[in-house]
């Protein structure tokens, strides 16, 4: 197997961005990525796209050719496939793209990942994303991902302790780095009192315990390591790459707090890196809700089972902290546009990797690992990359 | 040529009033947040014999009570409003009829959501400067629709203003108008539909923000102002958050808006919201003062206007019809079953 190196990223700004369509945005990533590679057009032998449900949310499916298209290389005929895992379509991507190069079938893949969620209204964007749970014993019956979440939250809270300030000190933290990172769509700090106090979603997670509605796209170019060199000072090499499947519904699970596909994908990217959760310098965990990123930092070995909100209290994870998590603001506070956000994980490892990260630069990063969620754990893609 | 401009005004307001507080309980939802989120404390609620064409007849007697224009001299009428009584059939003949202005009368209801009011001051103004009338009569009125449970349940209400327009004893000259128009979806509703729909957030920013800003500064760009020049400001106010935002985006200070803030006592009257707001301003104002009014509707426009009042405003018996401080006192209050039973929440067939 061929190691992969990454050696171009590209984002959009994350908000709502009402005057950019699904072809702008994510021509707009690609392009920034294809530039910051500095590989030409006919360098490319195949494009992944990560997109969730762009056909719910704009009424176009077939987005692999679209983007190929709307990047300008229909003439190209290059092989463009959108690949879908939930909100873990993006990671997904990133892994397709990782091992088509690995295998040597492909020697430069550009990967993208979009999501444009805001021209449906809000109650659309809810039904759109419960179709990533399992609608036959869970959606039908009403309940929404808050709501699964909320259930995880509830379990967590009685059996380890963990309190309502705790979860809230996870949007907290997440806030004031997307206040330091210029492309999140919310760029302020909130307090613990705001966050605590927030209105309502399903108990114990309020409004800003959750992620929000986002537009964006992301995009990354991959290279067989051994090239990588001839078009980059600094590229980031892919270590370790494990994806991971679990029950579809929650209430099918061993333990309703423990995400064995996060589990399960750090083992096999743990064993292909040769590293121990020890060795990761900083992460970026999928904190669809609060309660996801304390269960992602227990789930991803960094601390034992259970300790995960006491860890966001010791402030182990802030950005100054000894492990940072979620220096982008994660998708709190940076957004959440379903199907660019594994990509968009990638971008800020590879920028904090590459020392490029500006105000919220975390000292002497090395490794870093980035962590993606389909569904409440139905799919989990990890990839562990490294400076070279 | 003398200038042209407002000649009397006059306002109406029902009485009746529910405060967002306790539309919030019926749906579950924390009354004080709500209350405060909005900027808006209570709602003016239509009582089961009051319309917009009620509302416009009684906003136009007012005026015509103020001044010594005499009803058959007024030449055009244009109502703008989101609920004219019918779908086919004017508001505006009614309102002729009532204040005798008919026959010799141009009359046409107008539609754009909150701004039609000042699009109907737009066309009397420019139908007196080509001396095609004498006096024209321009209304924005609503008795403003929310579904049941809508975030617009807490702010639609009923309201409106009139404005005769002229060339003679003019209390307050239109210096010059602009609009700022797009096609941009942020509200509307289709024929024959009970309640309007509307983009949530998209109302906001690419919506009442742009247009309004945009107005404004285009405004102030061809008048060569700029808002320290203003006594008085008035911004379309759908709730008491956005006109205040505008203001500050704008430069404008909270002294210079104020006074034309009604919405927090009354929520938004639709097509009379920001002309009620300038009646709030022409019940005070001095003469020489400077007055910027920038309307919005959705779909989507702004209207923009530079005023100056003269010295007539002293003359105007401007004592003869209550002002929008007193009809913002003069209330009673209802609680949800009453205002759902007023408001036809409760239909059936």
């Amino acid at each position: 197997m061929r190691d992969v190196a990454i050696i171009g990223v590209g984002l959009t700004k994350f908000g709502e961005l009402w005057d950019k369509s699904f072809r702008q945005l994510i021509a707009e990533a690609g392009s920034k990525a294809i530039l910051d590679s500095g590989i030409g057009g006919k360098e490319i032998d195949a494009m992944y796209i990560g997109s969730m449900s762009s056909g719910r949310f704009i009424g176009q499916e077939h987005v692999g050719a679209l983007v190929a298209d709307a990047s300008g290389f229909s003439h190209r005929h290059i092989p463009a496939t959108r690949v879908e895992g939930a909100c873990a379509s993006g990671g997904l991507a990133v892994r397709e793209g990782f091992l088509s190069i690995a295998s040597g079938m492909n020697d430069i893949v550009v990967v993208g990942g979009i999501e444009k969620m805001s021209d449906v209204a809000g109650a659309t964007a809810t039904e759109t994303l419960i179709m990533a749970a399992d609608q036959e014993w869970e959606a039908f019956f009403g309940v929404t991902f808050p709501g699964l979440y909320a259930m995880i939250a509830m379990k967590h809270m009685r059996d380890y302790g963990t309190t309502k300030e705790q979860l809230a000190q996870v949007a907290v933290k997440n806030h004031a780095n997307g206040a330091l990172n210029p492309y999140a769509q919310y760029q302020r700090e909130i307090t613990l009192e705001q966050a605590i106090n927030a209105a309502p979603v399903a108990y114990p997670l309020g409004l800003l315990d959750c992620s929000p509605v986002t537009d964006g796209a992301a995009s990354i170019v991959l290279c067989a390591a051994d090239k990588a060199k001839k078009y980059t000072d600094k590229p980031v090499k892919i270590l370790g790459s494990g994806q991971a499947s679990d029950t579809l519904a929650l209430h099918a699970r061993r333990d309703i707090c423990t995400l064995d596909s996060t589990v399960y994908a750090a083992k096999m990217a743990y064993k292909q890196a040769n590293m121990t959760p020890k060795d990761v310098d900083l992460a970026e965990v999928h904190d669809c809700f609060t309660i996801a990123e304390i269960c992602a930092i227990e789930d991803l070995g960094f601390v034992k089972k259970g300790e995960g909100g006491g860890a966001i209290e010791k402030k182990i994870t802030t950005l100054d902290g000894s492990l940072p998590v979620n220096t982008s603001g994660g998708l709190k506070s940076k957004g959440h546009p379903v199907g660019a956000t594994g990509v968009a994980q990638m971008v800020e490892i590879t920028q904090q990797l590459r020392g490029e990260a500006g105000k919220r630069q975390v000292k002497d990063a090395n490794i870093g690992l980035a962590h993606n969620v389909g569904g409440s754990g139905a799919t989990c893609v990890i990839h562990i990359l490294e400076a070279i | 040529m003398k200038d042209i401009g407002i000649v009397s005004y006059g306002a109406n307001i029902p009485r009746m009033r529910i405060k967002i507080e306790d539309i919030a309980s019926v749906w579950g939802k924390n009354g004080k947040a709500v209350s405060k989120g909005l900027g808006i404390n209570e709602k003016s609620v239509p009582s089961v014999d009051q319309d917009t064409a009620t509302i416009s007849v009684e906003a136009a007697r007012a005026a015509l009570q103020r001044c010594k224009v005499n009803p058959k001299d007024i030449g055009a009428i244009y109502i703008g409003s989101e609920s004219h009584p019918y779908a086919v059939k004017p508001t505006g003949t009614i309102v002729g009829e009532a204040i005798g202005a008919t026959p010799d009368l141009m009359v046409a209801d107008y539609e754009f959501a909150c701004k039609a009011g000042t699009a109907g001051i737009q066309t009397c103004t420019a139908l007196v400067k080509g001396d095609f009338i004498k006096y024209g009569l321009a209304i924005g009125a609503d008795t403003a629709q929310a579904a049941p449970g809508d975030a617009l349940e807490f702010s639609a209400s009923a309201g409106g203003a009139a404005y005769i327009i002229g060339k003679e004893d003019v209390i307050a000259t239109i210096n010059h108008t602009y609009s700022f128009t797009t096609d941009t979806p942020d509200f509307w509703r289709r024929a024959e539909r009970k309640y309007p729909s509307h983009g949530g957030r998209f109302t906001g920013a690419p919506a009442y923000f742009k247009h309004v800003t945009s107005c404004a500064k285009n405004l102030m760009e061809i008048v060569g102002t700029k808002p320290e020049d203003y006594n008085y400001a008035i911004f379309h106010q759908p709730n008491g958050k956005f006109p205040i935002k505008a203001a500050k985006l704008l430069g404008f200070t909270m002294d210079q808006i104020k006074q034309g803030l009604v919405v927090p006592f009354i929520g938004n009257t639709y097509s009379g919201a920001s002309l009620v707001g300038l009646a709030s301003v022409l019940d005070v104002a001095k003469p020489g003062d400077k007055v910027f009014l920038t309307s919005y509707g959705s779909g989507a426009g702004s209207d923009g206007f530079d005023i100056t009042v003269t010295g007539k405003i002293k003359d105007l018996a401007r004592e003869k019809a209550p002002t929008i401080a007193q009809m913002i006192e003069n209330k009673e209050y209802i609680d949800y079953g009453k205002y759902a039973k007023i408001t036809d929440l409760l239909f059936w067939e």
